[in-house]
């Protein structure tokens, strides 16, 4: 479980995070959506540690990050995995050598042991074949397979991903939405993804914080949304005819 | 104001490339790939300029000794030195800042645009130690590359001196072992470490802090060659000044 307390996080004069608090679950999808420029990226980059926020606090399973010493944040970090916008994957490396990286980095596998890891979690995003490929061969989903396959290949215990859809078409969105949510459930793991997919959120959003401005405009789930008569909320949102419809038949239906 | 900045940020990144020091069978294979890439890949273009620049010094010399007075063997000499004080260690330098230097810098810009260097750092990982060490320990051969520098560019010398008809090879000879004094080579070596560190470092500098995209990453080439001849240009009139005065 994380728990982000009040957390505030500034670039010189731009005060981009104003005081958010949330709690992402084990186990449970969490989405955090928002407009772009309403601090989704600095809020994960600070989950992740790659940004300190000046106030409050990020708690990992009971661990206050800001008071962990240089060798536990590096052994957090190693249970943690991440799903890059870009996929971030080292193009110097084939599917297979990026897949294996984090084993090479932290385990003591012999080269067997870690290709037949990386096998598995491979077949895992339905990725057999594609070992020897190079990131530039593959396409885009493709891509983020590897990126989730990597980022789970050493069991990690949280999952973060950042607009894991951005750029891929509608459908090969959802095999995305639905690897992330059927492997939370597999492993248990606590899974924070940034979006403003609304397919995502309607599809996996167990937990929904949504962002505007740097702060914390509304909290709930995907059955909550719908109801939600927040403003702010619904102007994002049902922001497409498409959504408002399929909103008032939602409505209509459980009147 | 940015300047000093930039020189505080320059050496507190080479104090952190040094800590957390990535796993040592990782890394040495990040250490033969960049011996690949930086040292090896570098040989062949070293080797043309090398000894046709030898040459060219060669040639002008003998040009521009009018005075019969003059010994024929000055036209070796002069090779030597021109060629073992500056033209190897400092010439070769200010292309390798081109090559290696724009190549460190687009290799590392490119990674942080892409989000990969966010990525290492995220599986915990000391991304300065893993990037910058191998490319700092690989470049520690670049005396190796200096050697050769060396002998090329006097062996392109005594070709064009003895196939250009100015001179024989007897004089091109005598003139290469008159006066020779073994503290030279120890000098050019020395500023050649300290060139090595150079080019190691401030290409990676600016691409490891570049922020923006594709377009940055061509800018930050530049000014990282930029920066890097000037550093080895003032370098190398304070090691002069030092060691040879």
């Amino acid at each position: 479980m994380i728990e982000v307390k009040d957390i505030h996080k500034s670039f010189g004069d731009a005060h981009i995070l104003k005081g958010i608090s949330a709690t992402f679950e084990k186990g449970k999808t969490s989405l955090v959506i928002g407009q772009s420029g309403s601090g989704k990226t600095v809020f994960l980059k600070c989950l992740l540690g790659l940004f300190s926020p000046e106030q409050g606090s990020i708690v990992y399973d009971g661990k206050i990050y800001a008071d962990l010493s240089d060798d536990e944040r590096r052994d957090l970090r190693a249970k943690m995995g991440m799903v890059f916008q870009g996929s971030a994957l080292f193009d110097s490396m084939t599917i297979q050598e990026n897949v294996m990286f984090p084993l090479r980095m932290f385990t003591k596998q012999s080269k067997s042991e870690m290709e037949d890891r990386a096998d598995f979690v491979l077949k895992r995003v339905n990725l057999e074949g594609a070992h020897h490929k190079m990131p530039s061969e593959a396409s885009g989903g493709m891509q983020k397979r590897v990126a989730i396959a990597r980022a789970i290949v050493n069991n990690p215990m949280y999952l973060f991903c950042d607009e894991p859809n951005s750029g891929l078409d509608p459908k090969t969105a959802i095999v995305i939405d639905n690897l992330i949510q059927e492997i939370t459930d597999e492993y248990n793991i606590t899974t924070v993804i940034n979006s403003h997919d609304m397919n995502s959120v309607m599809e996996i959003g167990e937990k929904i914080v949504f962002l505007k401005d740097g702060l914390k405009a509304w909290e709930g789930s995907k059955e909550t949304i719908f109801k939600t008569d927040n403003e702010v909320v619904t102007d994002f949102v049902y922001s497409s005819n498409l959504f408002k419809k399929v909103r008032r038949m939602y409505l209509d239906e459980n009147e | 104001m940015q300047y000093l900045h930039n020189i505080g940020a320059y050496f507190l990144m080479i104090a952190e490339m040094f800590r957390k020091p990535t796993k040592w069978s990782v890394m040495r294979t990040l250490i033969l790939k960049d011996i690949d890439d930086l040292i090896i890949g570098s040989l062949g273009i070293v080797a043309f300029i090398s000894f046709f620049v030898g040459g060219v010094v060669t040639i002008q010399t003998a040009l521009n000794i009018s005075n019969p007075l003059i010994p024929k063997y000055l036209v070796g000499f002069a090779t030597r030195q021109s060629v073992i004080l500056e033209f190897a260690p400092t010439f070769i330098s200010i292309i390798m800042a081109g090559k290696v230097g724009s190549f460190i810098t687009s290799s590392i810009g490119t990674m942080r645009v892409t989000e990969q260097i966010d990525a290492l750092e995220v599986m915990g990982i000391n991304s300065l130690n893993y990037l910058v060490f191998p490319k700092f320990i690989a470049l520690m051969l670049y005396p190796f590359v200096i050697s050769i520098a060396m002998f090329l560019g006097v062996l392109g010398g005594m070709t064009a001196a003895v196939y250009g008809g100015f001179g024989t090879l007897e004089d091109f000879v005598q003139g290469v072992q008159t006066d020779f004094i073994p503290f030279h080579i120890i000098y050019a070596f020395i500023k050649t470490f300290v060139f090595a560190f150079i080019l190691a470092t401030i290409p990676s500098f600016y691409g490891y802090y570049m922020k923006g995209g594709a377009l940055e990453v061509g800018k930050a080439s530049t000014t990282s060659f930029v920066w890097t001849s000037v550093v080895i240009i003032l370098l190398n009139y304070i090691l002069t000044q030092l060691l040879l005065s």
